[in-house]
């Protein structure tokens, strides 16, 4: 169901720390001014947040999508990264390619896609060595959860 | 519900309709209509922001005046700690005191004593392990109703106790009617020395859940001058002040957390920094945090739009007052009840208000207007100038979709148009 949807899209700079994390509170805001429950807001926000990081820390930036359905919030992340050599690896927690200089920042615990993978109800991976990774993460709206009941 | 009394008024006549205001409201609740500033009271978080912006002193705090104070009742004055900063000489407490009684009052109970309860309770209540950390303080109704309309996830970290205003008052009563067994609660008026407007909303919407144990709210810069004059000959025999450095110290920011003697806090004043800090809790995990506190204005309440004295100058004059204090004066009894504190002393924040901010209840009606605010915002300039009353083209444009404001208001809009109307002219 749930054709009607509304799309927006973040250029996330790769060279900044600073500004990661504003397409995360740009979208709470725009979550929150449709009414979904103050808990789907969170997920979203902490998903977007984590992915905004990694893009930021391995991939030098990228472009974050969101699809906001009716009863689903669809967020696709898209960089030219170097790709992620062992997805199974990289969903550890903990486990982190991060270097010391980023986590001499306190970023880069190991903790991003596991966070991201907690928070969305579905997390999809497609990467390639040398080439990019895409993340779809869907957070799905259970049916009568909204700010409003 | 009842609806939510402000404590922020307008003069029309002195409002020249300029965008001071409307640029620095930290929840958009002001547009410019017709000539003159509005204010959207489901908005409204009373922080007195716009006060200290109008330059041409049209927006007001709401307060009650010392003279209109029935004087037939026993009258007790509850002094705000950030009142005794604002005294070039004041170097000993009980002049201020005396100096109230003086004017009038039958009775004073420091505020600051309340605090200093408060303090030994929240310590308490951090010991706990079955609480949702980190805890946010509740002292500043400004963000206590920050939190429950904009913030409705972090409701939950909220400290559940009466603030140290109402504290107070309750025992300002308790301790009037033990010494003068005679007196009925009716007989006992409370009056809070504020030096903010948002505790006078506090008072007004009786946000304790019941009725509020403060009967009324006067300003230190009404009250300031007054005390001036009588705090003067400095002549004092009876010990009155009951404080201690920690009640001073909550005047001013990190006060309040430094007091807990646990270095996992965090404390932040403004209300941009603490919009900022509530929207990194929203969205982070802090683990190593245990308590945060949040001042809406800047310094603390010192900083309060109705004080006297710079809030600089203040902090350095409490510092000074604090030396000769002891640490604190409040003892609670050891076994306070099962919170950490008595039962009589909570508070439901979560039921106080509810979150106003979706543009509509039905969530496809709502992204169909969110739709239309996407289209219309991106045909603005993003100038954000407010001259067509909104605060910024993103609330323009969603003014415009509710009928609340009209798309010609835009300048830069309607400067295009007659650039093309006069183009096909020539």
């Amino acid at each position: 169901m749930a054709e009607k949807y509304l799309t927006y899209e973040y250029n996330i700079d790769g060279e900044n720390f600073t500004t990661a994390g504003e397409a995360s509170v740009n979208l709470k805001r725009v979550l929150r001014r449709i009414g979904f429950a103050p808990e789907v807001i969170k997920r979203a926000s902490i998903a977007m947040y984590e992915g905004e990081i990694n893009m930021v820390i391995h991939a030098g930036g990228g472009v974050a999508r969101v699809n906001i359905y009716e009863d689903k919030i669809v967020i696709t992340l898209d960089d030219n990264g170097p790709g992620i050599a062992d997805v199974e690896l990289a969903m550890k927690e903990g486990y982190s390619t991060a270097p010391d200089k980023i986590r001499s920042m306190g970023f880069g615990a190991g903790m991003g896609l596991p966070n991201m993978k907690r928070n969305a109800d579905k997390l999809e991976i497609s990467t390639r060595l040398g080439e990019g990774t895409t993340i779809t993460m869907t957070i799905t709206v259970a049916a009568t959860a909204t700010a409003n009941d | 519900m009842a609806v939510y009394k402000h404590s922020v008024s307008l003069d029309i006549e002195k409002c020249k309709g300029c965008t001071h205001c409307l640029k620095r409201c930290p929840t958009e609740a002001i547009r410019i209509r017709d000539g003159h500033a509005t204010i959207d009271p489901d908005r409204c978080i009373d922080c007195g922001e716009c006060i200290r912006q109008c330059p041409h002193n049209a927006k007001k705090a709401i307060y009650d005046k010392l003279s209109s104070l029935p004087a037939d009742k026993y009258l007790i004055a509850l002094p705000a700690p950030t009142l005794y900063g604002q005294f070039e000489r004041l170097d000993d407490l009980d002049h201020l005191i005396k100096g109230l009684l003086d004017i009038g009052f039958d009775d004073v109970f420091e505020v600051a004593c309340a605090a200093e309860l408060i303090t030994e309770y929240t310590r308490r209540f951090l010991a706990r392990d079955d609480i949702v950390r980190p805890v946010i303080s509740s002292a500043c109704p400004v963000v206590a109703r920050l939190v429950s309309l904009r913030f409705p996830t972090l409701v939950g970290n909220l400290m559940p106790i009466l603030p140290p205003i109402e504290l107070a008052g309750r025992l300002a009563r308790e301790k009037a009617k033990a010494k003068n067994p005679s007196l009925k609660d009716g007989d006992i008026f409370t009056v809070f020395i504020s030096p903010c407007p948002a505790k006078v909303s506090y008072v007004k919407n009786n946000l304790v859940g019941g009725v509020s144990s403060v009967d009324a709210v006067v300003a230190i810069n009404d009250i300031y001058f007054e005390l001036l004059s009588v705090m003067e000959d400095r002549i004092t025999s009876v010990p009155y002040s009951r404080t201690g450095m920690i009640g001073v110290g909550w005047a001013t920011s990190g006060g309040e957390s430094s007091a807990l003697m646990n270095d996992h806090y965090l404390s932040a004043d403004g209300i941009e920094n603490v919009i900022k800090v509530l929207e990194d809790l929203d969205t982070s995990e802090h683990p190593n945090l245990d308590f945060v506190e949040l001042n809406a204005c800047s310094g603390g309440c010192v900083g309060g739009v109705l004080a006297v004295e710079n809030p600089y100058v203040a902090r350095v004059r409490l510092r000074n007052i604090k030396r000769y204090l002891p640490v604190s004066q409040a003892r609670p009894p050891e076994d306070a009840g099962g919170a950490g504190f008595p039962d009589e002393y909570k508070i439901n924040l979560g039921v106080i208000q509810k979150p106003i901010s979706s543009l509509n209840p039905d969530i496809r009606q709502a992204m169909d207007l969110m739709a239309d605010i996407d289209e219309i915002f991106k045909t603005l300039p993003e100038l954000d100038c407010g001259s067509c009353g909104s605060p910024t083209c993103r609330a323009f444009a969603e003014d415009v979709v509710k009928g609340n404001a009209k798309y010609e208001e835009c300048i830069v809009v309607m400067r295009q148009k007659l650039k093309h109307l006069l183009a096909e002219d020539i």
